[in-house]
């Protein structure tokens, strides 16, 4: 009985670990080559242990004179488009959780419809009208598109609907506006919520590729991923170039991952995403 | 007049609350669906704008047949993708979900944090770090073939093999929403439900199968539809892993949308092929949700 118990025990551990690793293992890998000096060509035997050494990030950014820029476009479309979200879908979330009023259910359901259609449909009609109103080749073309999203809205009422209408109802009482609820009362109830908000938010803006790929022209303008991605053409000699630029690409989500760790499988859990 | 008056005080807050969102839907999501539905119709240039085609649906006849037929080798690759990821990724999740929820908290948290892990980063890294994996020259998996005397394979440059080493990257990745999704709901099974099984001499196995997996049916449903939908979409990973296509080999859905849309700016067939995996997309939902809808209330 007890021999069985520990050949069972055995075999889930196994399983367990094997697994963790083989998820981790591509990651780790990139990074253990992006902190040992490779000029060329990685060596026929991997490098499982890193040198621990910075010579491809400095060749990185000697040599990759828009790394930075992407690193700054990334983070300037991701902050405008989750400052947007954190606002606006908490207050169409609160109206859509607390307030009664006509077409309530038909208009929330079409933006929850438009989280099945496959985004690819929009692209054309969407490159047509960032190129009338000048905005191809500019963040402000992935900026813009970027606020129509319904996972926020959809989490943000899900969440609100759960706190208690009395504290809404006694701020009224108590002489305050609408705008004066929302912001004293739901806003800084549904914290939670909105911090799993804009984490995702912000990860999913820094991580997109289909559309920045499309709108984006000149290497300056770039983000990141798009960037990345067109390193592997560019700097096909020079592999630690190419291995400590996307290092540096995840190394960022991956950190930000591991300190809010917690928001992050809570929102998974909450609104449940791809991934 | 005073019913208009009467109408905007009681409803004027929420109608401004949701304003700013419902605008960027409207502007961004269902203006472009209905526009980019016209389009499908039309031979579009950017220089001339959209002129209707005879007979209407040219479109939808040019997207299944140019370039001998490419857009129905790319729909029957996605569906070889699609059906093996999925059922990997549905399968692995289950299993791993079951495995962690007996560990501690403390456990529990930290595998599914290592699961979870390589998600958070963008499509295009975690391709790039697969096709360091599969690179035929000095990539990791060419390495092990070595260590047992194998023969290396071109993994990602031959037209034979491209699509299978996609796919097997897409099921060696671990599905991480589905072992959180299917723990949280694993772990809001009433312990009822396995007492009176054990008082029944249920064991085991035998409570996995005939207890939590039937309760949990309804979040499989739901990863099912999520896994498909994702899958059908896959651009990222191939773009990146196999970036000359090796011949028609590893076009998808997506990829041919992308190339006939901005490669060639053949508007008109991209939107018709993006209506046809609109389509294909909302098909299987439906049938999805019928197939696996959950009877199970708990």
């Amino acid at each position: 009985m007890s021999k069985r118990f520990n050949t069972g025990a055995a075999l889930v551990w196994f399983t367990l670990i094997f697994t963790a690793v083989i998820a981790l293992f591509p990651m780790y890998w990139l990074f253990a080559n992006a902190f040992t000096p490779i000029t060329s060509i990685p060596p026929l035997t991997p490098i499982l242990v890193p040198a621990f050494q910075l010579d491809n990030f400095e060749r990185l950014l000697v040599n990759n004179k828009f790394y930075l820029n992407w690193m700054v476009n990334s983070l300037f479309v991701g902050l405008v488009v989750t400052a947007w979200h954190i606002l606006f879908d908490t207050l169409s979330g609160y109206a859509f959780a607390k307030k009664q009023f006509p077409f309530r259910n038909l208009l929330f359901w079409m933006i929850i419809s438009t989280m099945m259609i496959p985004i690819h449909v929009t692209f054309m009609p969407l490159y047509i009208i960032n190129r009338q109103l000048g905005l191809i080749d500019s963040l402000w073309a992935l900026i813009l598109p970027g606020t129509a999203n319904a996972f926020g809205i959809f989490l943000m009422r899900q969440y609100i609907q759960t706190l208690p209408s009395e504290l809404e109802d006694a701020a009224r009482i108590d002489g305050c506006s609408e705008i004066g609820v929302f912001r004293n009362v739901i806003m800084p109830l549904s914290t939670p919520a909105i911090a799993a908000l804009a984490i995702f938010t912000f990860v999913r803006s820094w991580n997109d590729f289909l559309w920045p790929v499309i709108a984006l022209n000149k290497p300056q303008n770039y983000t990141l991923t798009v960037g990345v991605a067109n390193m592997q053409g560019e700097f096909m000699t020079d592999w630690g170039i190419i291995f400590s630029g996307a290092a540096l690409a995840a190394l960022p989500m991956i950190i930000f991952f591991l300190v809010f760790q917690k928001y992050f499988l809570e929102g998974v859990r909450m609104g449940a995403l791809k991934g | 007049m005073t019913a208009i008056r009467e109408f905007f005080r009681k409803y004027g807050w929420s109608y401004l609350f949701i304003l700013p969102s419902m605008t960027t839907f409207f502007v961004f999501v269902f203006f472009p669906v209905v526009w980019s539905f016209v389009i499908s119709f039309q031979k579009y240039s950017i220089a001339r704008g959209g002129m209707w085609m005879d007979p209407f649906y040219a479109n939808y006849i040019q997207a299944f047949t140019m370039l001998q037929g490419i857009f129905v080798t790319a729909i029957r690759n996605t569906v070889v993708y699609t059906l093996f990821t999925v059922t990997t990724n549905i399968f692995v999740g289950l299993i791993l979900a079951s495995l962690i929820q007996p560990l501690s908290h403390r456990l529990r948290t930290f595998f599914r944090a290592a699961y979870y892990l390589p998600a958070v980063t963008s499509a295009i890294i975690v391709g790039m770090t697969w096709a360091y994996i599969f690179n035929g020259q000095w990539g990791f998996a060419n390495y092990l073939l070595r260590l047992v005397g194998l023969a290396p394979l071109r993994w990602l440059s031959d037209p034979d093999i491209a699509l299978v080493s996609v796919t097997l990257s897409a099921m060696l990745t671990i599905p991480a929403t589905a072992v959180v999704l299917y723990s949280a709901a694993m772990g809001g099974i009433p312990t009822e439900f396995y007492e009176a099984a054990e008082l029944d001499g249920a064991t085991g196995i035998r409570k996995w199968w005939h207890i939590t997996v039937p309760l949990i049916k309804s979040t499989t449903l739901y990863l099912v539809v999520l896994y498909t939908i994702a899958s059908f979409e896959v651009f990222e990973r191939i773009y990146i892993m196999v970036p000359s296509g090796v011949g028609n080999s590893t076009q998808t859905i997506v990829t041919q949308i992308y190339n006939n849309g901005f490669k060639d700016f053949n508007f008109g067939v991209a939107s018709a092929q993006a209506f046809v995996l609109f389509l294909i997309i909302a098909s299987i939902a439906v049938f999805q949700f019928r197939f696996l809808r959950s009877d199970v209330e708990y």
